[in-house]
């Protein structure tokens, strides 16, 4: 960064001559000093994962619960400033709430981190405020069948006018991650935090673009994708907080839930079993 | 030419006469709604020694007009809550959003503990208590049926002036008239709960939408049918009265086409 110390940094809203904005930038920096958070899109639903880092020995374990639901199908998980995270969970679930009163029905996935992109965008426009230091990940899944309008009470004549187009394909898993900048993009898999680096590497080798990764192998990948980018040496402990989003005929019902304890516990121990055996080969 | 902008695309006084500005505001009193529109009638309910049954029938009226015949009252909450709605249908649409959007602020934190059916019939009489006292009433009569805070059965209601009442036994609208009597004879008080189980309650309550049927002008033989227990809420909407007997309309004298 040459053009550091230059002035061109102390405010938002101001590029520098070659053309960066530094305030995001450094919004980048507080994101990358964060506990790792992932999301992976499945053929059957979305996992979001945390690496949630133990700042007190004092703090209860399993409480304090980082990923967020918004409206019923969505999860939010977010690596960087925890405030602005609540922030971001926050303004997205009134966006959720006011394309509910507007539509009657819930908002799709896309159009959440559409509207959530544009949000943090704003905050790079203005010299009264910050960008945002959280990088988040939405997931979520689009009912995949009609669902009725909010507030509907019939079903509406059985024949006549208002057909629908045969074998249109509706809904499904969905995975956005945005950044501090604003920019948005839909990911098959999506990392952000201090073990970004490797946990992307790992994303990889899952050849998720297959579609072929079920909900449940997805699972066990997310906890052991944690564990693997998790850096021993600086941080000791931490919990892994895990929430998913299946099917209408999944477990989860196209809601988006915790990872039930027993599973999580499951895939725990598998993750540790898997690095040991990593040791072993070194 | 007229150089006024605000004259612009508007019909020229001299042609038409000036214009009259009465047309464009609303001089009268704000109104507020004076009457339901398109109604439901009857909700009846029963509570029984490990839940609660209710049952509504699947008819929307415009006035004496059977208008919509597949109209849901039923509206399940959560696993342990069905609300049913008797009078107005667009205000139920408006409350069945309302608690749309309650279930989705409540299911924010997943470690607290779901809104049972007391907190739910709390929530909602306060809602009709605050419209009426704005002059301004949900036109409804709501029964809410489901457990309580201590996994018991729990029956009450709340109606557009925000009065509340609980018992064994409720119905709104005909019903109260109607069924309620046949229900207190089975279940008069509630020490006679306990001695109900399921299939007499769902038997009582399918009798007693018969009997509505039969007397209720604006009334449907479809209905839609709850049952809610520990096990969670058993909800059927495409239900159709059985064994119906016509043979007592004989014997009705005073009106029709019979001479005496």
């Amino acid at each position: 960064m040459t053009s550091i110390g230059t002035g061109y940094d102390l405010s938002n809203s101001v590029f520098s001559p070659d053309g960066r904005n530094f305030q995001v930038e450094y919004a980048v920096k507080a994101v990358e000093s964060g506990g790792t958070a992932i999301g992976i899109r499945c053929k059957d639903g979305v996992v979001l994962a945390l690496e949630k880092l133990i700042t007190s020995k004092l703090l209860k374990p399993e409480a304090n619960k980082r990923i967020a639901t918004v409206d019923r199908n969505m999860g939010v998980v977010s690596s960087g400033l925890l405030p602005d995270g609540r922030h971001f969970v926050s303004r997205a679930r009134d966006e959720a709430a006011s394309w509910r009163q507007m539509y009657k029905g819930p908002i799709p996935t896309s159009a959440l981190a559409n509207r959530m992109g544009s949000y943090v965008q704003a905050y790079t426009l203005y010299s009264s405020v910050r960008p945002f230091g959280v990088t988040a990940i939405v997931g979520g899944w689009d009912a995949e069948v009609e669902v009725p309008v909010d507030g509907q009470v019939g079903s509406g004549p059985n024949t006549g006018s208002g057909g629908k187009k045969d074998g249109a394909k509706h809904g499904g898993p969905f995975l956005y991650m945005i950044e501090p900048s604003g920019l948005y993009w839909g990911y098959y898999g999506a990392a952000t935090g201090k073990g970004r680096q490797i946990a992307k590497s790992e994303l990889e080798k899952l050849n998720l673009a297959d579609g072929e990764l079920s909900l449940e192998e997805g699972v066990k990948e997310a906890a052991r994708i944690i564990y693997v980018a998790h850096d021993d040496n600086k941080d000791k402990e931490f919990e892994l907080e895990m929430t998913w989003i299946s099917s209408l005929t999944g477990p989860t019902k196209g809601r988006h839930e915790e990872v039930p304890k027993e599973l999580r516990e499951e895939a725990e121990t598998l993750a540790k079993k898997s690095l040991d055996d990593d040791k072993m080969d070194e | 030419m007229n150089h006024l902008p605000q004259a612009w695309g508007r019909p020229r006084d001299e042609v038409y006469g000036a214009y009259d500005h009465s047309h464009f505001q609303n001089a009268g009193p704000n109104q507020h709604t004076q009457q339901p529109i398109v109604t439901g009638t009857s909700v009846i309910a029963a509570k029984f020694k490990d839940g609660v049954v209710i049952a509504a029938d699947n008819l929307a009226s415009y006035g004496s007009l059977a208008r919509f015949t597949d109209v849901k009252r039923l509206r399940k909450f959560n696993s342990e809550v069905v609300v049913g709605f008797g009078g107005d249908v667009s205000d139920m649409q408006y409350l069945d959003r309302l608690l749309n959007s309650l279930d989705i602020r409540e299911n924010y934190s997943s470690t607290d503990t779901p809104l049972n059916a007391k907190n739910l019939h709390t929530y909602l009489a306060k809602v009709m208590y605050k419209r009426r006292s704005d002059f301004n009433p949900l036109w409804n009569h709501l029964l809410i049926a489901g457990l309580d805070g201590e996994s018991k059965p729990f029956l009450a209601s709340a109606d557009l002036l925000g009065t509340t009442f609980s018992a064994p036994t409720l119905a709104t609208g005909f019903g109260a008239h109607l069924a309620q009597p046949i229900l207190r004879r089975t279940l008069p008080d509630e020490a006679s709960v306990a001695n109900v189980n399921k299939e007499d309650a769902v038997k009582l309550i399918k009798e007693c939408m018969k009997v509505l049927f039969y007397r209720d002008a604006r009334s449907l033989d479809k209905y839609s049918i709850a049952i809610i227990t520990k096990e969670g809420v058993e909800l059927k909407e495409n239900e159709k009265l059985e064994n119906q007997s016509w043979a007592f309309a004989e014997t009705i004298r005073g009106y029709g086409t019979q001479v005496n």
